[in-house]
């Protein structure tokens, strides 16, 4: 079961990585999935090694607030790409000033 | 098995979001991962998140995200330009030195033996699920109906755009047509339609204008930017080359060899005829 954990960890610092690099809005927007799918995979993982389904739940919750998530984020970023005819999130730094 | 098989795709695919320029290729990528991981679902005995991964996940979700990217324009590609100096090392670093911690912390646990799900799924994953979904997990369901609704609404507020000028009417198009005569001389009619040409009638050649020159306007602007444009006046000369070789056939006697004919043939680029072609195209 230690594997499937490591797995979840080396993904979740690939995304961590992805989130900190990328520059394109809707790439670190896929890092961040990327991210959850990696905790949702530790949860049914751990759902396994302890032999209820409270993780597998979690899981599914998880995957719901992802979904709504990804909706508001893409409508987010689109928005911004119409003011600002740009995805990268270096163009969207108007609050920084 | 399944998963040493898949847990290198796995991380080879997630690796390549961080470095592929285009974000279509990341999606892609990222779909690899998606649908690996409910391959492991499969093994962890969870079909029923298994189906909800595939569905959900990489139906719905990495479908939306390659609708905006398509609305955002699908050539976007990542700047190399850094806004903050060393970012890029200080987040490898960073990102090594969480995943080291990260992966010996996990490793040094000793997580027990494995209860495994059999117990728990005996009467079926899903029936088991929807037990604990609807008893102990049931506020929490409900308040997840709440939240999607909140994000249904917030999608459309966000992608409304108010119409800050009132829609052109036919009768507006028409009007602003004529003026645009009376101002500019612009035609007001349809634009011609391209050429039709006796070897070649396609969009990509323009009509000839009487006096024999190219009429610009009768083939589309995308063509034109490509630089796919056909030349008419080289069409119009393979008309007259054909005319010429009708016209040596008349003057010849129709029972001489035809290859003893003055070899004709066609434009450069175009592919050659032999007089039997125009002999055929005569019969026509």
């Amino acid at each position: 079961m230690t594997q499937y954990v490591v797995l979840s960890a080396i993904l979740f610092t690939i995304g961590c990585v992805g989130v900190l690099t990328r520059r394109n809005a809707i790439v670190v927007f896929m890092c961040v999935e990327l991210m959850l799918n990696a905790c949702n995979l530790a949860f049914v993982a751990f759902a396994r090694q302890h032999g209820n389904l409270d993780g597998q739940i979690t899981a599914f919750f998880v995957m719901v607030v992802a979904a709504a998530e990804v909706v508001i984020g893409l409508a987010i970023i689109m928005t911004i790409f119409r003011t600002r005819r740009s995805a990268s999130v270096d163009d969207a730094s108007l609050l920084k000033y | 098995m399944t998963f040493w098989i898949l847990a290198p795709i796995m991380v080879v695919a997630a690796l390549g979001i961080l470095f592929v320029r285009k974000a279509v290729h990341a999606a892609l990528l990222l779909a690899v991962v998606m649908i690996s991981l409910a391959f492991l679902y499969a093994v962890l005995d969870a079909p029923f998140l298994f189906a909800v991964q595939i569905i959900v996940y990489t139906g719905a979700i990495l479908m939306l995200f390659l609708f905006v990217m398509m609305l955002i324009g699908v050539d976007a590609t990542d700047s190399v330009v850094e806004t903050i100096r060393g970012q890029r090392a200080m987040a490898v670093v960073l990102g090594l030195l969480f995943g080291t911690t990260l992966v010996l912390g996990v490793s040094q646990v000793t997580l027990g033996t494995v209860v495994g799900l059999d117990e728990a799924n005996a009467g079926g994953n899903v029936p088991a699920i929807a037990n604990i979904l609807f008893s102990r997990y049931v506020f929490a369901f409900e308040a997840t109906s709440a939240l999607l609704i909140t994000a249904a609404l917030g999608a459309m507020v966000l992608a409304h755009r108010e119409r800050l000028t009132p829609k052109a009417t036919q009768a507006d198009l028409a009007a602003q047509r004529i003026r645009d005569f009376a101002e500019h001389g612009k035609h007001p009619g349809p634009l011609p339609s391209p050429g039709v040409y006796a070897r070649h009638n396609a969009v990509d050649t323009p009509a000839l204008l009487p006096d024999g020159t190219a009429a610009e306007s009768s083939v589309s602007r995308v063509l034109a930017a490509r630089g796919t444009v056909r030349s008419a006046p080289a069409m119009a000369d393979d008309i007259d080359d054909v005319r010429r070789q009708i016209a040596g056939f008349e003057a010849q006697d129709p029972t001489t060899d035809p290859a003893a004919m003055p070899e004709t043939s066609g434009k450069a680029g175009a592919p050659a005829h032999t007089t039997e072609d125009v002999r055929k195209d005569v019969d026509q």
